[in-house]
């Protein structure tokens, strides 16, 4: 039985909607279901067939129904009440105009769903363009931001949140340890704290790359300005070092060898990385490209684009490694004061960063 | 796996890597910046691709590619490089393979 007719079969009698099969369009897969084997098709009624429309039905009339039991009625009733024929033949004309009326209904609603998906899907393209943050499919605010519905980023940017809060609540301690008298132990156990508290944010992201590496590439759970200085997902390793620098008071001759060594291999690690990242897109491009662009079908270059955008995963992890290490290499190099220093210096920086955002985002308002 | 022993074994820096990975593509960067220039295996390539993946994380890489080897032996992926270049050990590492300008 023909699939779509399911839709318009009342629970109890299949049987009655198989002359929809037969009429219009669909007078092959009548031919077919006779020739086929059906079981219900009893070939053995004879019934008058002047007309080819009741000879149709009164073959369907035999066949289609659910159970045996009314074959045998309609055989055993046929010779004997020709008014019943009569009536069920109407029965049953009247059945496929209703089922005819009904099929005709539910296409129109499908086209206009259909009509209506094309609009949405033009709505979310233009609302992308225009730099809105668009979710993973389902739910976005009219400001764009990333309420999606996918757990693990939600997971994230509330962790985000807390990490930040934490960020700032350590700066405020280093400075006030700075500026009064602390033992090194203690000096050392704060800075052991804030440098466990940037890899736990590497962690994060790399829990939140895996949820939706677009999300965490973006940086759309940074500010704005901080999202100006982005690099594959972050700061950039060798921004870190221009910022902490100046801020070391004295260094020694082999502090200041390794400094600069370390400023170098910083710079062509990132370098690398970059070059790497766009040949990630120039593939990623010729991919979306590939094939016949104007023929409206693009499945298999989105299939094929779907595979290699998982190397993306490994280039935001990639990038925080990279972050990670040169932290790592800071701490070695400095004195524990110092990396205090260096560790208050960073993270002032990056509020600085954020208030500028704030600042900038409400420049327009009236002062009050 | 004989294939893969002999490979890596080759002089100097040695990276298998597959055409479609850029960021063995980074490596090899990395590398060039060196002044060192890498024997690279694009074992996507090669037919026995599945039995140098499987031969090469059996001797300890994470990910089969990028895997590096300087002079034979295997210094590990992508972190593994990147770590010694940021702690300074990987210049002296490959220093007796950089091209001389002489």
């Amino acid at each position: 039985m023909n699939s779509t007719s399911t839709h318009f079969v009342p629970p109890r009698r299949v049987g009655i909607y198989e002359p929809v099969h037969q009429f219009g369009m669909w007078g092959d897969s009548f031919k077919s279901n006779i020739g086929n084997g059906n079981m219900n098709t009893p070939t053995h009624i004879i019934i008058p067939n002047n007309q080819k429309l009741d000879n149709n039905l009164s073959e369907d009339t035999s066949h289609g129904t659910a159970g045996t039991p009314h074959m045998f009625d309609q055989e055993a009733s046929t010779s004997r009440h020709p008014d019943k024929i009569q009536r069920r033949l109407a029965q049953n004309r009247e059945a496929a105009r209703k089922s005819r009326l009904r099929k005709k209904a539910y296409v129109q609603q499908l086209e206009t769903s259909r009509l209506k998906l094309i609009q949405l899907e033009q709505e979310l393209d233009r609302a992308r363009q225009q730099g809105f943050y668009v979710g993973n499919g389902i739910e976005t605010n009219s400001l764009g931001f990333s309420e999606t519905m996918n757990p693990g980023i939600a997971a994230f940017e509330m962790e985000y949140g807390h990490w930040v809060e934490e960020q700032n609540r350590q700066i405020c301690e280093l400075r006030t340890v700075l500026h009064g008298h602390i033992n090194d132990v203690e000096l050392c156990l704060l800075v052991e704290t804030a440098m466990k508290h940037y890899f736990e944010l590497f962690k994060m992201k790399s829990t939140a790359a895996k949820a939706d590496v677009f999300f965490v590439m973006s940086g759309m759970w940074k500010t704005s300005a901080e999202r100006f200085f982005l690099w594959i997902g972050g700061f950039r390793p060798s921004d870190l070092l221009k910022v902490l620098l100046p801020h070391f008071d004295i260094l020694t001759d082999q502090q200041i060898l390794d400094v600069c060594n370390l400023r170098q291999s910083c710079q062509q690690a990132e370098d690398a990385l970059t070059q790497g990242m766009e040949k990630l897109q120039h593939t990623l491009a010729d991919c979306v490209a590939g094939g016949q662009l104007g023929e409206g079908s693009y499945i298999p270059q989105v299939n094929s684009a779907m595979d290699r955008l998982e190397a993306l995963v490994s280039f935001v992890n990639q990038a925080d490694h990279l972050r990670h290490e040169t932290l790592q290499q800071m701490y070695r190099i400095l004195t524990t004061r110092q990396a205090a220093r260096g560790l208050l210096a960073l993270g002032e920086y990056f509020q600085r960063l954020r208030a500028l955002s704030s600042s900038w985002a409400t420049r327009h308002r009236e002062p009050t | 796996m004989d294939k893969v022993v002999r490979m890596s074994s080759e002089k100097g820096v040695v990276i298998f890597s597959k055409s479609s990975c850029c960021l063995s593509y980074a490596v090899q960067v990395l590398f060039q910046d060196l002044g060192v220039h890498p024997t690279i295996h694009e074992i996507d390539k090669d037919v026995e691709c599945r039995e140098i993946e499987k031969a090469l994380m059996r001797l300890g890489c994470s990910t089969p590619v990028p895997a590096i080897f300087v002079g034979g032996k295997l210094i590990g992926s992508t972190n593994e490089v990147m770590s010694l270049h940021l702690s300074g050990s990987l210049v002296p590492l490959v220093k007796p393979f950089q091209a001389n300008l002489c």
